[in-house]
This record gives structure tokens, sequence and C-alpha cells, in this order.
């Protein structure tokens, strides 16, 4: 049986086969049984088989992108509940972009921020004021509310004005350490929601907790974007370009020093690491994919208010980060979908069904224990379970591994001469091998 | 405008004072076990919760058996408190025991993640009992106190206006003036008190001084959390209406307050709550008057956290704390 599965494991031939069968049948069950959750969270599952096959990384991103673009939407498209899968994947994809920039912040530099959907909430405002009348209320020229042709510009904005704030909590927050930094965090998260939704008084900015309605939807060419379906692309591409940054970041020189100020800060001080400038480029770039996703959000809700930017929220990503693995960005994308996944769809048909057993008459279940409110407990059990016993996540993050000898034997061919000890040391490795 | 100010003053001054004594002795746990074990006790807000539900529970049942107006009120009271103080204590320790006790050596990132953790499964736990018995998570317990007491603060002077007070004041105040001297002996002439200071000084060197210093740690959780589930029942007594969301926001305050006094500091723990409740009452009745109408009572939170975030910066060994400087 092992020695089959580590048949397998190397044929890469057998995996293809496999995922292709995989794929087809999941996506054709889609395709038949409209209404069936599991057929699409199976589909979407493909994606984590694809994950643990041999094939080059470029063959794997052309298969996802294939399932994404194509597979998802089409075999989805079928039926009534296509705008129903396409909003759940949209909000997949927006959360695994707020927790890869979470994951910057937590898991690649260890500065445990609590107050992290603070940056969303003023992605999403800056977007909110801006494409309603809202801003006429305070804005000495221009006419409000902006056309949708500006969402384009304004996710760009709201990368800035996060990466803005991103700093603004970085400067004052780099004296304080640890412990003390989650509660400033959670702190500054907490006034960013009062200040939100208190600011309608003296001037109406943010309209209070009453929020900003009928948001201007985005338009491309003509084109109102409007539903689901459509957001899903922007999210999409979204989603690619972050994954991708995150990617470059984690192996450049500034990935490197974040994860040196975490393992040790004075130590990396010494070995030359700016600490504020690195600091603070996580908090910002962190911020940035958050206030992104923001603009996103206000489009696609066409509704922001103070309720969407709880703690609660903070600490879903919190959540999201742990369950997939601090500081990798494969955890930290399949923790993402995980826990959207479980908020969204288990847990409220899950609900359903026993609600319709309660109404059938099976058994009856009172309403406080009902699943869809237990998302506290949920997410408090899973934070304590896995900080317990596995506190590396579902997918823990993996440092690249050198091969030694190969190093050496490059350096030999580079070097010659000018590098002599080198060859002696392998010589008195050969000869201890002999 | 400083006479509207000074107007206010004396019902700012009682109030303050009933929600400083509150903060005080919250804070009070905050501070020993971050004194001991160098770690914030997250949970510890809703310890706090989890016992103004219990003592609520208790009083409940002890109305509907008809005890309550059998006995003195001030009796009723202390038992409840005693009881309450008993089991939040158990829950404290078994909290460390099982969150905090296996990761004491690792990351100081984790311990904290379990905190939230346990704060959230305490929050959603609750409320499942709550609901599940009274329908809605909102509870109101029945009133032990209902006398006002009516302060003539204008015959000594007459800038000030009357203030009213609730019995219910005296006895928090009361109260959390006997539990924080009580523990203010315990820490500093008692035995388990030298072993408890030992431990937060060095916690090795202890052990080498046959200093059990587990048992030591599951005491200061014991104290912390009992005081902290006492100070829940207080606050239900005084505010009448509780909820299972309202251990954060008080618990992050307390924390402030510990902050603000010095970390580690129990002295300074108490210093820091009652000033921060004082702060914070000023703030909420003055903050319209101040600000000539931009800012209202609402940012009365905000104000808290700023005071948090200013001590952090400029003096983040609070008020009686002393410097400590990083070892490498």
């Amino acid at each position: 049986m092992k020695s089959q599965w580590k048949k397998y494991k190397q044929n890469k031939l057998a995996q293809g086969i496999f995922l292709l069968i995989y794929i087809g049948i999941t996506s054709l069950s889609l395709f038949m049984a409209q209404r069936s959750v599991t057929a699409f969270l199976l589909l979407l599952s493909s994606l984590l088989l694809l994950y643990f096959t041999n094939f080059k990384n470029l063959t794997k991103w052309l298969i996802a992108g294939i399932v994404l673009v194509f597979l998802l939407p089409f075999t989805a498209s079928n039926g009534d509940a296509y705008q129903s899968y396409m909003e759940v994947a949209t909000l997949v994809g927006i959360y695994i972009s707020m927790a890869l920039g979470l994951n910057i912040v937590v898991g690649m530099t260890g500065l445990l921020d609590l107050g992290f959907i603070a940056f969303f909430a003023v992605g999403a405002y800056t977007y909110g004021i801006f494409a309603t009348a809202q801003a006429a209320n305070f804005m000495p020229f221009g006419s409000f509310p902006l056309s949708g042709e500006s969402f384009w510009i304004f996710i760009l904005i709201g990368c800035f004005v996060a990466a803005i704030f991103g700093l603004l909590l970085g400067i004052p927050v780099l004296r304080v350490k640890g412990d003390y930094l989650a509660i400033v965090t959670l702190g500054f998260g907490e006034i960013i929601r009062i200040i939100f939704n208190n600011l309608d008084r003296p001037l109406n900015i943010t309209n209070g907790a009453m929020g900003i309605a009928s948001v201007t939807p985005p338009r491309l060419f003509g084109i109102d974007f409007l539903y689901p379906s459509q957001f899903y692309y922007i999210v999409l591409v979204i989603l690619l370009f972050t994954i991708f940054t995150v990617r470059r970041f984690e192996h450049s020189k500034i990935g490197r020093s974040w994860k040196a100020v975490r393992e040790n800060e004075i130590a990396a001080q010494a070995m030359g690491v700016p600490l504020v400038r690195t600091k603070l480029m996580a908090f910002a770039i962190g911020a940035s994919f958050s206030g992104m996703m923001g603009v996103v959000f206000a489009a696609k809700q066409a509704f922001v208010d103070p309720t969407s930017f709880t703690l609660l929220e903070s600490i879903t990503i919190l959540v999201m980060v742990i369950l997939g693995g601090m500081g990798s960005v494969p955890g930290v994308i399949l923790g993402a979908a995980v826990m959207t996944i479980l908020n969204l769809q288990v847990l409220t048909e899950v609900t359903n069904w026993l609600n319709q057993l309660n109404s059938t008459g099976v058994f009856s279940i009172p309403d406080a224990l009902s699943p869809s409110k237990m998302q506290r407990l949920i997410f408090g059990l899973l934070l304590i379970l896995f900080a317990l016993y596995r506190p590396k996540g579902l997918l823990p993050a993996k440092n690249h591994v050198y091969n030694e000898k190969e190093l050496q034997e490059g350096c030999t061919k580079d070097n010659g001469d000018n590098l002599k000890s080198i060859p002696e040391h392998s010589q008195i490795e050969k000869a201890q091998e002999v | 405008m400083l006479n509207e100010i000074l107007q206010t003053i004396p019902q700012v001054v009682i109030d303050g004072l009933t929600l400083g004594a509150v903060y005080a002795v919250i804070a009070l746990g905050y501070t020993m076990v971050y004194g001991i074990l160098e770690l914030i006790n997250f949970a510890h807000g809703e310890i706090f919760m989890s016992g103004a539900f219990i003592g609520t529970a208790i009083l409940i049942v002890l109305t509907g058996m008809g005890w309550v107006s059998a006995v003195p009120a001030i009796v009723m009271l202390i038992t409840v408190l005693v009881l309450t103080a008993v089991l939040t204590g158990l829950l404290g320790m078994g909290i460390e025991r099982v969150a905090y006790r296996p990761l004491r050596n690792a990351p100081r990132l984790i311990p904290l993640i379990t905190a939230i953790g346990i704060s959230f499964l305490l929050q959603d736990i609750v409320r499942f009992i709550a609901e599940l018995q009274k329908g809605n998570y909102i509870v109101t317990g029945p009133n032990l106190f209902k006398d006002q007491i009516s302060i003539k603060a204008s015959s000594i002077s007459a800038i000030f206006n009357d203030a009213s007070i609730k019995t219910s004041f005296v006895i928090v105040l009361v109260t959390a003036v006997i539990m924080m001297i009580g523990l203010d002996i315990f820490v500093n002439r008692t035995k388990w008190g030298m072993a408890m200071r030992a431990v937060a000084q060095d916690r090795e060197t202890a052990s080498l001084m046959t200093v059990n210093v587990n048992k030591v740690i599951s005491i200061t959780f014991f104290i912390g959390s009992a005081l902290g589930g006492a100070t829940g029942v207080l606050f239900a007594v005084q505010y009448g209406t509780i909820d299972p969301y309202i251990g954060f926001i008080l618990g992050l305050k307390a924390f402030t307050a510990a902050v603000l006094g010095g970390i580690g500091n129990i002295r300074g723990a108490m210093l820091g709550g009652l000033l921060l409740g004082l702060l914070e009452m000023f703030a909420s009745a003055n903050l319209t008057l101040l600000s000539g109408g931009v800012f209202g009572a609402e940012y009365k939170d905000v104000f808290a956290f700023a005071i948090l975030i200013i001590v952090l910066l400029f003096k983040p060994e609070g008020l009686l704390g002393k410097p400590v400087t990083e070892k490498v």
C-alpha cells in the first residue's frame, strides 16, 4: 500500500489522469445538479489536489486558471443558484487577499495585528464616500457621485490610502512590542470603527451608523458591473496580482528581512536590517491589499456601514492565517478559503437543514444553538486547538532548502582557483566516504 | 463654560469612582497575571462577564426559592459574591491549565492567540446558556438595592449641582476597596504572597528555593479570576442589565488602567483604575462642551484607547511602575 502510494506520488501521468477525472466528474455533477453545494465545494477543492501534484509551477497555474476562469463559472451558470455560488467565490477571493495581507504582518514579520479590518474599512469607505453623493457634503469642488469608470482608479487610491493608514498606525506602534502591540492595534481598530460610526456630525462624511447606500457600480466599456458573477472576475484579477506580489516579496530582500525580524529583532538589527523601515513596509504592504479589496467590497455590496468592520471580522482573518499556517502563502490561501466557505456555506446549509428537520418535527433544536450563530464558538475552538496542537497550521511554511553539494560544485566551477578551501573540503568529504 | 463643568463635577466624581472601582479590581487580575507570567490574559474580561452572569443566575434562582426577600440584602450579596468568586476562580484556574500551561515555552504570540480563543469560547457558551434559559442573551437581574440617596452638594458651594447615588454605589465602592486592601495584604504580608512575588521576579530561582511554581501560578489565576468574577457581580448589581459581550470593552479598559498604573504593579492597577474611571466619566460628561459640539459622549471609548496608546508610547512603565530594560 505504502509503496504504491509512493509510486503514485512520483508518477506525474497517474496524477494528471486522476486530477482530470476528478475535475471532470465534479464539474459534470455541478453542471447536472445545479443546487448541489457539495459539487461546488468538491470542484473548488480540486485546486487543493492540484497543489499536491508534482507538476511544474507553470502547469499548475495554467490548470488552476482554466478551472477558475472557465470551468467554475461555466458549470455553475446553468441554474438559479449561479449568483449565490459566485457570491461565495467572490467573497472567498476577497478574504484570501486580506488574509495574505495579514499574513505579511503576522506570519512573516511576527507583529500580531488585531485591528486589521480597519484597513479594509478605510478602503471601503474611500470608494463608498466618493461614489455616492456623500462626498458633496464636504468637497468644495467636483460633482458627486463619481461615474462608475472611476472605480478602476479607486482600486489604486484605496490601496494607497490604506497603505498610508498602515504607516500612520505603524509609526507610533513601533515603540511597543509583542502583547502591547496586539492591544494597541486592537484599540486602533476600534477607534477607526467608532470614528466611522460617528462621523456624521459636525460634518456628514460617513453618514454614521446609517451607512452609505447605493454606491455607484463599476463600469467598463459601457457595461455596469452589478452581479457577483461579474465581480468574480475583478476579484480574480486582483487576487492573482496579490498572490504574485506576495510571492515576490517573500523571496526578496525585504521578505527575508521580515522573517529575520520575526525570528529575533535584536539579532536582525545587529545584522544590519533596518528595523523601522522593515516593520513599516510590512504594515503598509499588508494594509494595501486589504484596502484594494475594501474598494471592491464596497462596490459589490453597494452599501457600506460600520457593522461590517467589527473585531469579530479582524479575528476571523486572524483565524484564517493561523489555520492555514503563519507565514505560508498556500496555507493562508487554504485557510481563508476553508473559513469563508465554512462561514457562508456550511453553517447556513446546516442551519437550513436543521430548520427543515424542526419544521417536519423529527426533532427540535432551540434557536440559541443554531450553527449560524456559533461563529465565535467555532473560531474560538479553532484558535485554541491549532495553537495547542498544530501551531504551524494546515500547510506549514517551508523555507527553501539549498542543496549544499550543488552549491559547492557551483562555487568551484565559477571561481576555480580563487576558492581553494572548498575543493579541499570536498576532497576531505570524498576521502571520508571512501 | 467652567461653571457648567463645575456644576456637574459631584455627579461625575461619584459615577467615575463607581466605574473606576470596577476597572481597578479587573485591572488587578491583568496586572497579577502579567507580573507573574508576562502574559496578557485576554480572557480576563470574559471571566468578569461570566462572573456577572453566574451571580445573576444565583440571584434569580434564590429569588425563585423566595430566599431573597427573607434575608437582608447585604447578606444575600455577600453569599452571592463568595459563591461567584469561588466558581470564577476555578474557571480561571482551569483556563490556565488548559490554554496557557502547555504553551509556557512557546513563542509569545501563541498563548495570546489561545487567550483570544478562550474569550470567544466563553462569550458564546454564556450566550447559549442565557439564551436557552431566558430566550434572550440580554439579562436583567433582580434589583437588590433600590434606594436613591441624594447628596446636597449645592449646600457646600453654590457652584455645584446636586448629585444622586444608588445605595449600590456605596456597596460597590466599599466591597471593591475591601477586596483591594485584602489583596494588598495577601501579596505583601503572607507566605503565599511572598512566593508569588518570588515567582514574578525569577521563576527558575524561585523553583530552586522550593517554591512550587505551578501551584503559585494556579493560585494567582484563582485570585485574579475570583476578584474579576466578584466584580462582575458588583457590576450586575450596579448597572442591572448584562449581556455576553460586556467583557470585551470593559476588559480592554481595565487593561488600559493596568498599563496606566504600571503593569505588574498591584497598587498601580488600583490607582490607574480609579483614574481612568474618573477621566472617562469626565470625558463623557464634558466632551461635547469642551470641543464645542464636534465630539460627543460616544467618543469616550476613543478617549480611553487614546490614553492607552499615549501611555504606551511615552511612559510605557506607567505611573507607578519601574522602567525595564530588555535582556538580550
